[in-house]
């Protein structure tokens, strides 16, 4: 173990080098690029043995680690914001197709205007896509996250997709000590992939023909059962690096300073970092106030969720937003108390675009709850501010 | 042949996997055996694959799976197949 | 070379959801005899995806991916890295795609593929239609031609693809026909032996897109060779060899049957001729295959 001080892009990079995928496909994008950048380097020192396509798109860098996947092979890419974008019909393909690919996104608000700086939007316009989302609010997040994604995709009960999304620039450009175990160490951690299913001349088989209506739905509810089964396993995973390596950032969320709130936090990627300085903030003033920081969106911590309702009101902060609707989060954390939760739901939109969002910005949003002046969805990036 | 436990559109090999799509046919094609100088131009020119080809190069039709298309017979040099509308 | 060469083997099995009289089957069949078992293809979105029969049975005993419409370039890359890293460079990683996803919606990622240099073959078997989704236009459809988008005849002329491709500088690019197996056989089993990006373009007429009688389908690709519509060459180390009764059409010794005696047989190109003669269009048409054979001669006489 080696304590490693690099950006979270720096940090991505490393962790998809040690997790020895067979072939990495990616394109460049604003703020990803210094990700593939970096891999480049390692196949250049020869520290990569994998096989690096430098694809036209990133349609394309989806769709060769479709076929990369396919063909048995560990896969990584990383994208950002359009890139991501570009991508969505291949992201079906690769969730339906079962193939266990890691991907990092970093986030990145949409254009047009062209815009570089950080929001979620990008990676929750692919929530319906069956892959498993995780958002990352430190590099040693990001770093565990990848590996311990590799892991999760590849098990046989998931097998499916996984997307490891962080801030662009907040973590993508900004450096932090990590924690980096040696390579033996994440080999042991890390078993060679056993493909669920793989383009073989020995045992052909074809994929993805033409199916009929009534067989379509086992697909999808095999993916489906697949998530539950990410749920229980994400938890295991941590587990078991947090005792092979003693770092760990929560299950499905991470709880902070739940236990006698009044009021709690959801939260996710950056946003929840932030958070947590906000309630020390909030706590020396002697509000009892919490946070539940979603490390997965999908599978969704629907259980997590309800458990924190029981003794609090929820006050939930996305930096993104469903237009003609409201935050994604929101939504969908009332949904999940619905008809099970007396629990009062408090939902905020900030940070679009990249707008800072600071400690002292969300203890006025918590404020304003505490004081009773906030019904329905407050848009905070209105209020001024920087 | 392996079968996949994953649960995708994976599927497997099989002849008719259409079924018998020999009762697509409207025309049959009938092969005068001593007119036939083995050439192969319907073994190969076979959209189906329905024409058998046997260890001396002669062929006989596979009626289970023959459509009926007819390219058989109107690429018979010596006109060894001719086409008759099914009963 | 005879056909009694071809081996037996077929990796298309009878029984598909083909149609009758399909070129596209014609030509899978020769080419999986040259290509053999050893062999995993990619299949984006096109005529090939029913071929293929429903879920959970397939026609096809060799692997097959299919892949989006626009992503079969990619999608090989992606395979021929993996088998890469595998250590198997005995495995043959094939595009098999229609024109629509090779002259259109896929050219940019094999267009891609080839500048990376990715070993492997791309097919391209054009039928000059979108006829998987009922007969609509693409880039490779004639000039004057009926199609469901072109309802008056098409006013365009094609893409010349085999040019575009030429111009990557790949070691091997090709165009075939249905019509004559033992070339196309040959062409493929030259492409199994090069490393780097091989290209063959194969014409497959279509009898319900075209609008011709099902048994005249080789009929149909033997006179597009023999009108010069479709010339047959081989472009290997830059280097341009015309086969058969192309190579007699470039060099003169062989006049070009009239491109009429194609257009005819075809009905969507019958309001060329119906209700009355369309002579401007059709001088159209022939202007553009004699200027193409003139673009060849001035290129590679």
């Amino acid at each position: 173990m080696k304590v490693v001080v690099d950006t979270g892009n720096h940090i991505a990079a490393l962790a998809a080098k040690l997790a020895k995928p067979d072939v990495v496909a990616a394109y460049p994008i604003t703020p990803q690029t210094t990700i593939v950048e970096k891999i480049a380097e390692y196949v250049a020192k020869g520290e990569f043995s994998g096989d690096y396509i430098c694809v036209e798109s990133e349609h394309s860098a989806m769709s060769a680690c479709i076929g990369a996947s396919a063909a048995g092979a560990r896969t990584f890419t990383a994208t950002s914001a359009h890139g991501l974008l570009l991508m969505h019909e291949m992201l079906h393909w690769a969730a339906l197709a079962r193939l266990p690919i890691v991907m990092v996104n970093v986030n990145r608000a949409i254009g047009p205007g062209w815009t570089i700086w950080s929001d979620q939007n990008d990676s929750m316009a692919q929530r319906d896509t069956g892959w498993i989302q995780i958002y990352c609010s430190s590099n040693q997040e990001i770093f565990d996250s990848i590996i311990q994604a590799f892991k999760l995709a590849e098990h046989k009960d998931v097998q499916l997709p996984v997307m490891v999304c962080y801030d662009g620039f907040i973590l993508s450009h900004t450096s932090m000590p990590v924690k980096v175990p040696e390579q033996k160490e994440i080999d042991d951690f890390l078993p060679k992939r056993e493909p669920a299913w793989v383009l073989d001349p020995e045992n052909p088989v074809t994929h993805g023909n033409i199916i009929m209506p009534k067989d379509y739905p086992s697909i999808r509810k095999a993916m489906q059962d697949a998530q539950e089964n990410a749920k229980k396993l994400i938890p295991e995973i941590a587990k078991e690096w947090k005792e092979r390596f003693g770092t760990y950032h929560g299950d499905l969320i991470e709880k902070y300073r739940c236990e006698d709130a009044d009021y709690i936090i959801l939260s996710y990627a950056a946003l929840g970092a932030e958070s947590k300085v906000a309630i020390d903030m909030l706590r020396k003033e002697g509000k009892k106030v919490g946070l539940a920081r979603l490390r997965t969106f999908r599978p969704f911590p629907s259980e997590d969720i309800l458990s924190l309702a029981e003794n609090a009101d929820l006050i939930v902060i996305d930096r993104s937003i469903s237009i003609g609707f409201e935050g994604p989060l929101f939504t969908e954390v009332k949904s999940c108390l619905y008809e099970k939760s007396d629990a009062r739901v408090y939902g905020f939109i900030a940070g679009l675009g990249g707008k800072d969002v600071r400690y002292t910005d969300i203890g006025k949003i918590v404020d304003r709850v505490i004081e009773r002046k906030q019904d329905g969805v407050l848009w905070y990036d209105m209020e001024g501010g920087k | 042949m392996k079968k996949y436990d994953v649960v995708t559109t994976l599927s497997y090999p099989k002849t008719g996997a259409m079924g018998k799509t020999g009762t697509w046919r409207i025309f049959r094609p009938i092969l005068n055996k001593d007119k036939c100088v083995k050439c192969l131009r319907c073994w190969i020119f076979c959209p189906e694959g329905a024409i058998i080809r046997k260890e001396d190069d002669s062929v006989e039709i596979d009626y289970d799976y023959c459509k009926g298309c007819g390219i058989c017979a109107r690429e018979c040099k010596v006109k060894a197949i001719t086409m008759e509308r099914e009963e | 070379m005879s056909l009694k060469d071809l081996p037996k083997d077929e990796y298309l099995l009878p029984g598909s959801a083909a149609c009758p009289g399909c070129p596209a089957t014609i030509g899978l069949r020769t080419v999986l005899k040259a290509l053999g078992k050893k062999t995993i293809l990619v299949v984006p979105a096109c005529c090939t995806a029913v071929i293929e029969s429903w879920y959970p049975n397939s026609s096809f005993n060799v692997p097959l991916l299919n892949i989006a419409f626009e992503a079969s370039g990619a999608a090989a890359s992606g395979i021929v890295s993996a088998l890469k890293q595998k250590g198997r460079d005995d495995i043959n990683v094939v595009v098999w795609a229609g024109d629509g996803g090779t002259y259109d919606i896929g050219i940019q990622a094999m267009s891609g593929a080839f500048e990376r240099g990715t070993d492997f073959i791309y097919i391209c078997y054009n039928n000059q239609i979108y006829s998987n989704t009922g007969i609509q236009r693409s880039g490779a459809t004639p000039y004057g031609a009926w199609t469901t988008t072109t309802v008056g005849g098409k006013g365009e002329f094609p893409k010349d693809m085999g040019a575009i491709v030429r111009a990557h500088r790949i070691p091997y690019v090709a165009t075939a026909c249905i019509s004559y197996p033992e070339d196309l056989y040959n062409k493929v089993r030259k492409a199994k032996e090069i490393r780097g990006p091989k290209y063959i373009e194969v014409l497959t007429p279509c009898p319900p897109g075209w609008r011709f009688p099902m048994d005249r389908t080789v009929e149909m690709g033997r006179l597009a060779v023999e009108t010069g519509v479709w010339p047959l060459y081989e472009y290997e180390n830059e280097e341009m060899t015309f086969n058969g009764i192309s190579r007699a059409i470039f060099e003169g010794k062989y006049k070009r049957k009239p491109v009429e005696d194609w257009l005819k047989l075809q009905g969507r190109f019958s309001h060329l001729f119906k209700p009355k003669r369309d002579e401007e269009r059709i001088k159209r048409f022939e202007k553009f295959v004699d200027d193409m054979w003139e673009r060849f001669r001035k290129e590679f006489g």
